[in-house]
């Protein structure tokens, strides 16, 4: 069995987010030093806030501003930070309730050590020196002995409120295909296409997933196909991809290779556009270096019976 | 008119650090053959088809429609999945089942985590405005909860670390447990959970069917009739809770009929050691009643499918007759925000 492919494979994503009138003041506030939590019903603080009661469900929407002092009610000692948390250095995570807030906050606390933290210690937040108006403008919390701060009483009115922010996130993997589809990858390397036949129904799927969707039988049986095929179905492609050097319009069609029972779908060249038809006969054409063929050409054979295809479509 | 439904078949892979030479779908693949085996149906007998999993554990988009192929779609089936572990489909396929549209139900439920960072892709299931920015691991997370649980005096590191050798000394007798045997409790991950606090990372799937009256004892000689099942989530702000409790397990166990009569046994699904002393405070379960005899999350924890597992788990000892009346438990989200409590009972003997 060939070796099992594995390559690295990364998901970034920006994600924008839109904020809520509540979420809006909030991350605007830490972005001008001022801590906001919104009182429920029941008169109690919520800090962070949220827009609806976690009781009623009720919309709420009468914003507090609180102190940035406050007391752990948990923690947790993190001697390996990890990317993308608030410190570099070993910290505590903690839950910390801001002075007038009834919940807590999720940040981060810098401390010489785990003995350094307990719960119900006083702590104050340490600024980020440059605010956008994000979580991560509370740079950490810092441990603190002094009185109480004291809330200027801000209403949540902001000048120029944020209306959304943006995310980022970003996550690592190691991508491997499994064997079925490491097979594949192998043989195209050689310039060659393989699919497997289900044991089961007999038919041949290129590329292979290691599974028959029909029967949901394992398939394991390697089958050379192509290299030549049959065009099932195509269509035209008048709008140009990003980062794509085709010249459009061009062609994308299903391409049944011979001996597969299933198509596969590539761009068609080396014919004018408009001359592509069902059942005309192609081959590969493969690039210096390719990984996979480029597009497939016109063989020059008389085209296929539909007979022989319609299955495939 | 209430519908009788049981667990008739229960399969599950065994669980390893990784799995790279299968993917998603070779994975798969065995436990559903197995579950049809047991009951003898053929993919095309089963009334509904119903799935849990999650694309970000292996970075896979829309991996649940290639785990299909291995259900064998052809002549189209009746299908749903669910973004959660495999519990919840289970759920679903229940409701399915007492609204009388289907008699047999397959469920099946996966996670690869080995291409990836378990860690880190748990922080995106997390509120993306106010906690994910600052990527907290779900280690972090539990650590939290389990200070808040010293501090309540609920619990202790040595009672911790003996959840963490009992879990791993009974999965002995488990062979499809990644973790078993004597475990060092090693060293602090994120203080207060060491090493043997926390679940082993790793790769597997789990299906069972579930049939509805005589249907279910067609298929299996004893069902394991579920007679209550009940889901219930929390506020997903961490501070808003209180993390000593578990507001949500109660409930749902009261909808469940737990507190009805006493159970033999209880599928715990605990990732962290902590949890399990939580669980079983709220759970009310006394010292007689066998806790995770399967070993549990901390012995193998493939995220997405160990909550059915579990589910699994109680009914093969109703199946075999080592319970009578069995609690299982699934979560989801960080710190148990997210639970779901099912009762399963054998017929009398």
């Amino acid at each position: 069995m060939p070796e099992v492919l594995q390559a690295p494979l990364v998901v970034e994503f920006p994600f924008t987010r839109s904020l809520g009138p509540v979420q809006s003041a909030f991350l605007t506030g830490l972005r001008e030093r001022v801590v906001l939590g919104v009182r429920t019903g029941d008169g109690r603080t919520l800090v962070p806030p949220v827009e609806y009661d976690p009781v009623t469900a009720e919309e709420i929407r009468d914003l507090v501003e609180v102190a940035p002092t406050g007391t752990v009610t948990t923690w947790a000692w993190n001697h390996e930070p990890r990317r993308g948390q608030p410190l570099g250095t070993p910290f505590a995570w903690v839950l910390v309730r801001l002075d007038g807030a009834d919940t807590a906050l999720l940040h981060a606390l810098d401390a010489p050590g785990p003995v350094a933290v307990r719960t119900g210690m006083r702590v104050r937040i340490r600024w980020a020196e440059e605010r956008t108006g994000a979580i991560t403008d509370i740079a950490c919390f810092e441990p603190y002995d002094g009185e109480p701060g004291q809330p200027g009483g801000h209403a949540g009115e902001f000048e120029d409120p944020l209306t959304g922010i943006v995310a980022p996130a970003r996550l690592d993997y190691t991508y491997s295909p499994g064997r079925a589809q490491s097979a594949y990858i192998h043989a195209l390397s050689e310039q060659r296409t393989v699919g497997e036949r289900c044991p089961s129904c007999r038919k041949v799927y290129v590329p292979p997933r290691g599974a028959c969707p029909t029967c949901g039988v394992a398939t394991a049986e390697q089958v050379e196909v192509g290299p030549r095929g049959t065009v099932t179905t195509f269509c035209i492609v008048n709008i140009k991809a990003r980062n794509l050097d085709i010249e459009v319009p061009y062609v994308y069609a299903h391409i049944a290779l011979d001996g597969a029972d299933l198509a596969l779908h590539a761009r068609i060249g080396g014919i004018p556009y408009d001359q592509v038809r069902m059942g005309q006969r192609v081959e590969p054409v493969w690039t210096e270096g390719a990984r996979y063929p480029d597009h497939y050409r016109p063989t020059g054979e008389p085209d296929a019976d539909y007979d022989t295809y319609k299955e495939l479509l | 008119m209430t519908r009788e439904i049981a667990v008739v078949a229960f399969a599950q892979t065994d669980h390893r650090r990784s799995t790279e030479e299968s993917s998603e779908v070779e994975m798969l693949m065995p436990v559903l053959h197995d579950v049809l085996q047991q009951t003898g149906l053929k993919t095309a007998d089963i009334g509904f088809t119903c799935s849990g999993s999650s694309d970000y554990l292996a970075g896979r988009a829309f991996s649940f429609t290639l785990a299909l192929d291995g259900v064998g779609a052809w002549p189209p089936v009746s299908e749903s999945h669910v973004e959660m572990d495999g519990a919840w489909a289970l759920y679903e396929a229940w409701t399915k089942l007492l609204t009388g549209d289907a008699d047999t139900a397959l469920v099946y439920s996966y996670g690869k985590s080995s291409p990836g960072s378990v860690r880190d892709v748990l922080t995106r299931q997390l509120d993306p405005y106010y906690v994910a920015p600052l990527w907290p691991d779900s280690v972090a997370l539990a650590a939290l909860q389990a200070q808040a649980l010293m501090d309540a005096g609920h619990t202790d590191e040595p009672a911790l670390a003996a959840v963490g050798a009992r879990s791993r000394a009974a999965a002995a007798a488990n062979p499809h447990a990644q973790l078993k045997g004597r475990t060092p409790q090693g060293d602090y991950i994120v203080r207060p959970l060491r090493t043997g606090d926390c679940p082993p990372v790793g790769d597997g799937a789990a299906a069972v069917i579930l049939a509805a009256g005589e249907r279910a004892r067609q298929l299996c000689e004893r069902p394991a009739w579920i007679r209550g099942i009940d889901h219930r989530i929390e506020a997903h702000g961490l501070g808003v809770r209180d993390l000593t409790d578990s507001p949500s397990t109660r409930l749902a166990a009261e909808h469940a009929g737990v507190f009805e009569r006493p159970v033999d046994t209880a599928e715990l699904h605990a990732p962290f050691s902590a949890q399990e002393v939580l669980l079983r405070r709220v759970l009310r379960l006394g010292d007689d009643v066998r806790v995770n005899p399967s070993g549990g999350a901390l012995a193998a924890n493939p995220v997405m499918a160990a909550g059915l597992i579990r589910i699994g788990e109680a009914a093969a000892r109703i199946h075999r007759g080592a319970s009578d009346r069995a609690l299982a438990h699934a979560t989801s989200g960080p710190c148990l925000q997210q639970n779901l409590v099912a009762v399963l009972e054998g017929d009398p003997r």
